[in-house]
């Protein structure tokens, strides 16, 4: 997050100036009796290792599983009678529809004629006027450049699909979201509610909702648009409902004595007021939707996710990343975008802008040289139809041969680090976390999370961890679990190093950004062969593509928290002679604390939310069951219970390290803010 | 800002002037195509109609359906539409028409009972044996099976058993599992066979694949669930382990598995509206057969020759009109 970029979200202060709470007495009062947990724990599980462990073989399962079947089950033999799904399925055949009108008028043919009704020449100038339009030249350029690879790189029809999918997905969520962040901003109690919803949707492996969404919308482009909304909803209304509730109080209290209505105050005070935050919410929700094209392919949704699966389907890491950085090059484009479209809003709003006659100007040109773009679609076929190159294929090819090297060459020295974290950091924890009887890792957990978080982080952990327990899957709850924290202290070390270099040195910062930008938007699935490849079918293989995934974040969050720390602060230090090594350890980093330990918590949630990911390439536990559940109808419930077990999981480790970082309802603005709105990818600042 | 607004209007004026560049040599109108398109649907009329092909999520299957669909589509005239889906999905999309045909189907004993007439809702229908046939077994890959042929012999297996142990495996040999899709017993028959294996599971074909092929060239010691036909065969020719040999209802109750797989007949599953149509493509699935080694070599174009599925369909049945002639009376 950077200090002022992509706005408000920018929290400055993840950890302000301000005195910092006094934290060297905290840390080590906590510390202790958690390590006096620990070993009393490792007692008891000395003693009682290998009982009570609930352990349920891979393709078992329990009575309790087969009742959440029978629920699938039930609406599937109901589905030519139940209303519901009649209703639902109209609305899909309009989504539908929607699509395919859609596609005939940019990408796919329109009967009778053999191009679409505007052709690829049409397409990429409207594009490019647009960027013009709400931003500036240069997102235009860089919109042009965007347009122009998804062709140049034989993957237009595709691009523009998942273009499609995103947009559609993106507009009925602002339509669903934006009432939702209205009342979640202006009542606590429904903030409460929807909270929790919210949670459940963003933590919740979409494997899980998959076949229920398919026998309410069915199959294809509805599927996909529908399980978009699911994950792409959250974002937008929590942080636009943020935005809404943080308008200052003093400002509604003085409007109000002018004795305006509920709207007047909706829509003059608190939408204007909150805009900069609804827009970081709208840049989130689009960059979520994005992020959703691989998994909808698995249900016939178009788009790129089609070609990444299948270049997965003949273990071709080329033909799978040609799309995947296709991926990765709409993510920026739209993101650079909306934030450059909100920054300029912005000063025009404020009477900024330029010159306005020259702008008319420039847009009355670009919009001729549009129409005449278009028109010139609509007449040649071969400004109709988008060009074959093989440039695609020559790249695709580079990369196989770039990673047959590398695996040739790093096989052998990958192995061994493989095996080091394994014995002595995986193998360990979880023989401590799973191997002992349930009860006692259940008693441990909470005394741990009393420990950290205090009463509030005991009672949400006893419910999640009671409820995991009941889900019947105890065994692989805690093998996940170790896996998740293993990731996430590999993911803190990797972000104490590079954010801490990033914060100390502006270049590496400026070279850096975009390859994280990259890891954050590129489809995990892109990078399963190779990581396969490297460490074989194991648990490490899941740590590492989750790493790759929830490292950027963390390593940004502490980056933009180490730069806010005060200059004068660090002057003062100086001028005692401390070294640098003391000047990171000794103030950099404690006041950065904010930012660590809300780093801390993203990279949980990111590495958790690759669970299923993690069941792909061996990892086993629940990220396996919930593939399970997906693929064979009849452990459907195995699948959602295991689903439903991460959920629990996620809020766990949400409520135990919020707790741990003291955030209190009454806390000041700052942290809060940045526990609430998450990152936006951008330039650093 | 002043800079940047003219250096704006110079790119619009840019790019107007290469757009008609462009378009100076871009031939092709697209008027004369549209009414050559329009000549073209009057005079047709095709008796096939649609035909929605899912493809579930394996080379072979893919090879399997690309044929048929390009023989549809090339010598029937039918419009192909070709829907990537795990197999439960799949079969959800009979009752809806959303899929007409899946073209090799392994056994689901459960969706069987959801969509077959019957205990189900009679949404879908068996079209009889499609010629392939799948073997599913334990293997192990070729340089091991050539330096300890004993091995290929489960009763063997315990003594190297840590020999196969790996981090993952708990001291134990490791077993490795294959993607859910398929149904294992792998796990009950280590249990019943007293082997001093762990199941892990790979999680994905995709997974089991990049491991086999380590091991081969590395020479490490891997044993798995594997089976035939799959294209990864013809670079890495796993070899079969036997286990004791399956007879009729062995595998009934899974607890208790300790036999070998069956050969399955993959079959070829249809929605019965669509069975039922006059639609041409009917008789073409119907008759629909070939071999393990068509598949695989279909499979083989597209896994290793880098094709596209439509191409290496195309070229199979360019090469094999007469199997082909055979499906189409």
């Amino acid at each position: 997050m950077t200090t002022t970029a992509p706005a408000p979200a920018a929290p400055k202060p993840v950890e302000p100036g301000a005195e910092p709470p006094p934290p060297e007495r905290t840390r080590v009062s906590r510390w202790i009796p958690a390590a006096g947990v620990v070993a009393v724990w490792i007692v008891v599980w000395y003693f009682t290792k290998g009982t009570n462990t609930l352990a349920l073989p891979g393709v078992a399962r329990t009575d309790l599983h087969d009742e959440l079947t029978e629920i699938n089950n039930a609406l599937l033999a109901g589905r030519d009678t139940n209303p519901v799904m009649q209703f639902t399925n109209s609305i899909a055949d309009m989504l539908r529809s929607a699509f395919e009108w859609v596609q005939r008028m940019i990408v796919v043919p329109s009967p009778p004629r053999p191009v679409p009704e505007i052709g690829w020449l049409g397409v990429v100038a409207i594009a490019t006027y647009i960027g013009l339009m709400i931003a500036s030249w240069r997102i235009a350029v860089l919109v042009c450049l965007s347009f122009l690879s998804f062709g140049v790189l034989g993957f237009w029809q595709d691009s523009l699909d998942t273009l499609i999918v995103t947009g559609m997905s993106v507009a009925i969520v602002v339509v669903i979201g934006m009432p939702l962040a209205v009342l979640i901003g202006t009542s606590p109690r429904a903030n409460k509610v929807v909270t929790v919803v919210l949670d459940l949707l963003q933590t919740m492996p979409t494997f899980v909702y998959l076949l229920p969404v398919v026998l309410f919308f069915g199959i294809g482009v509805s599927a996909a648009v529908v399980s978009t909304i699911f994950y792409a909803l959250p974002p937008l209304v929590r942080i636009a409902g943020f935005g809404i509730r943080e308008v200052s109080t003093t400002t509604i209290e003085a409007t109000d004595s002018a004795g305006q209505t509920y709207w007047q105050r909706l829509r003059k005070v608190q939408l204007p007021m909150a805009r900069k935050t609804i827009i970081v919410g709208l840049n989130q929700t689009t960059l979520a939707a994005l992020s959703m094209a691989t998994l909808a392919a698995f249900v016939n949704g178009p788009g790129l996710g089609k070609p990444v699966l299948a270049g997965l389907r003949i273990n071709d890491v080329g033909a799978a990343f040609v799309p995947g950085v296709l991926i990765v090059v709409m993510a920026v484009m739209l993101d650079r975008t909306t934030t450059a479209a909100s920054e300029r809003a912005e000063k025009v709003a404020r009477g900024g802008g330029g010159n306005v006659r020259m702008r008319r100007i420039v847009l009355a040109v670009g919009a001729v040289a549009t129409l005449v773009a278009v028109y010139l679609s609509r007449t040649y076929l071969s400004l109709a139809e988008f060009p074959v190159y093989t440039i695609g294929d020559r790249l695709a090819d580079g990369v196989n041969e770039v990673m047959d090297w590398v695996t040739d060459t790093f096989g052998g020295v990958t192995e061994v680090f493989k095996d080091f974290v394994t014995n002595w950091l995986l193998n360990p924890m979880q023989s401590l976390l799973a191997e002992s009887p349930w009860y006692v890792s259940y008693v441990a957990i909470s005394a741990l999370a009393l420990v950290f978080g205090g009463m509030r982080a005991l009672v949400s952990t006893l419910v999640c961890l009671t409820g995991i327990w009941f889900f019947d899957l105890w065994h692989d709850a805690m093998i996940t679990l170790t896996m998740t924290l293993v990731a996430t202290v590999l993911v803190m070390v990797l972000a104490l190093v590079f954010g801490v270099w990033m914060a100390r040195d502006r270049r590496f910062d400026l070279g850096i950004r975009p390859l994280l930008d990259a890891g954050q938007t590129i489809p995990p699935f892109v990078y399963l062969i190779p990581v396969l490849a490297l460490f074989g079918p194991t648990r490490f293989t899941a740590i590492v593509a989750a790493i790759v995934y929830a490292a950027p974040a963390a390593i940004k969050l502490v980056a933009d928290g180490v730069k806010a720390v005060s200059p004068t602060t660090i002057e003062a230090g100086r001028s005692t002679g401390q070294t640098t090594w003391q000047e990171i350890t000794k103030v950099q980093l404690p006041m950065a604390r904010g930012s660590l330990v809300l780093a801390t918590n993203q990279g949980l949630l990111y590495v958790l939310s690759m669970t299923v990911i993690g069941g792909l390439v061996g990892a086993g536990a629940l990220g396996f069951d919930v593939v399970y559940g997906f693929s064979r109808s009849e452990a459907w419930g195995k699948g959602a219970a295991a689903g439903i077990t991460i959920v629990l999981l996620g809020v766990m480790l949400d409520r135990i390290t919020r707790a741990a970082a003291d955030m209190r309802r009454d806390d000041g603005p700052g942290p809060r803010r940045a526990f609430n709105i998450r990152l936006p990818i951008g330039p650093p600042r | 800002m002043r800079i940047a607004r003219s250096r704006g209007a110079r790119l619009g004026a840019l790019a107007a002037v290469a757009t008609l560049a462009l378009s100076a040599c871009g031939g092709g109108s697209v008027d004369d195509a549209t009414e050559a398109n329009e000549s073209q649907a009057a005079e047709g009329g095709g008796e096939c109609g649609d035909l929605q092909m899912a493809v579930n999520p394996w080379v072979g299957y893919e090879a399997s359906a690309y044929v048929v669909g390009t023989v549809a589509q090339d010598q029937l005239g039918c419009t192909v539409e070709y829907k990537e889906l795990k197999e439960d999905v799949s079969w959800q999309g009979f009752g809806t028409g959303e899929v007409d045909v899946v073209i090799e189907d392994w056994g689901h004993p459960d969706l069987e009972k959801k969509f077959f007439e019957g205990e189900g809702d009679g949404s879908a229908m068996d079209m009889g044996p499609q010629g392939n046939v799948g073997i599913i077994g334990w293997f192990v890959p070729p340089w091991l099976a050539e330096e300890h042929p004993e091995i290929l012999q489960y009763e063997n297996l315990n003594q190297f058993a840590q020999e196969f142990a790996t981090s993952e495996s708990d001291g134990k040999g490791q077993f490795l599992g294959a993607d859910p899709s398929f149904v294992q017993f792998d796990e009950a028959i280590v249990s019943n066979l007293d082997l001093d294996f762990k199941v892990v599971f790979s999680g994905s074909e995709a997974a089991s694949i990049e491991a086999f092929r380590k091991a081969e060239e590395n020479k490490e010691w891997v044993i798995g669930y594997w089976y035939e036909p799959q294209y990864f065969n013809a670079e890495v020719a796993m070899q079969r382990v036997a286990l004791p040999p399956y007879e009729e209802g062995c595998q009934d109750d899974p607890q208790t598995v300790a036999c070998d797989y069956p050969e399955t007949e993959l079959k070829k599953i249809v929605g019965t509206d669509w069975a039922a149509s006059d639609s041409t493509a009917v008789d073409l699935v119907q008759n629909f057969t070939w071999t393990n080694e068509d598949q695989n070599v279909v499979a083989g174009y597209i896994a290793s020759g880098g094709m596209s599925p439509e191409d290496a369909a195309a070229k199979w049945v360019e090469e094999n009109q007469d199997k082909v002639d055979a499906w189409l009376q």
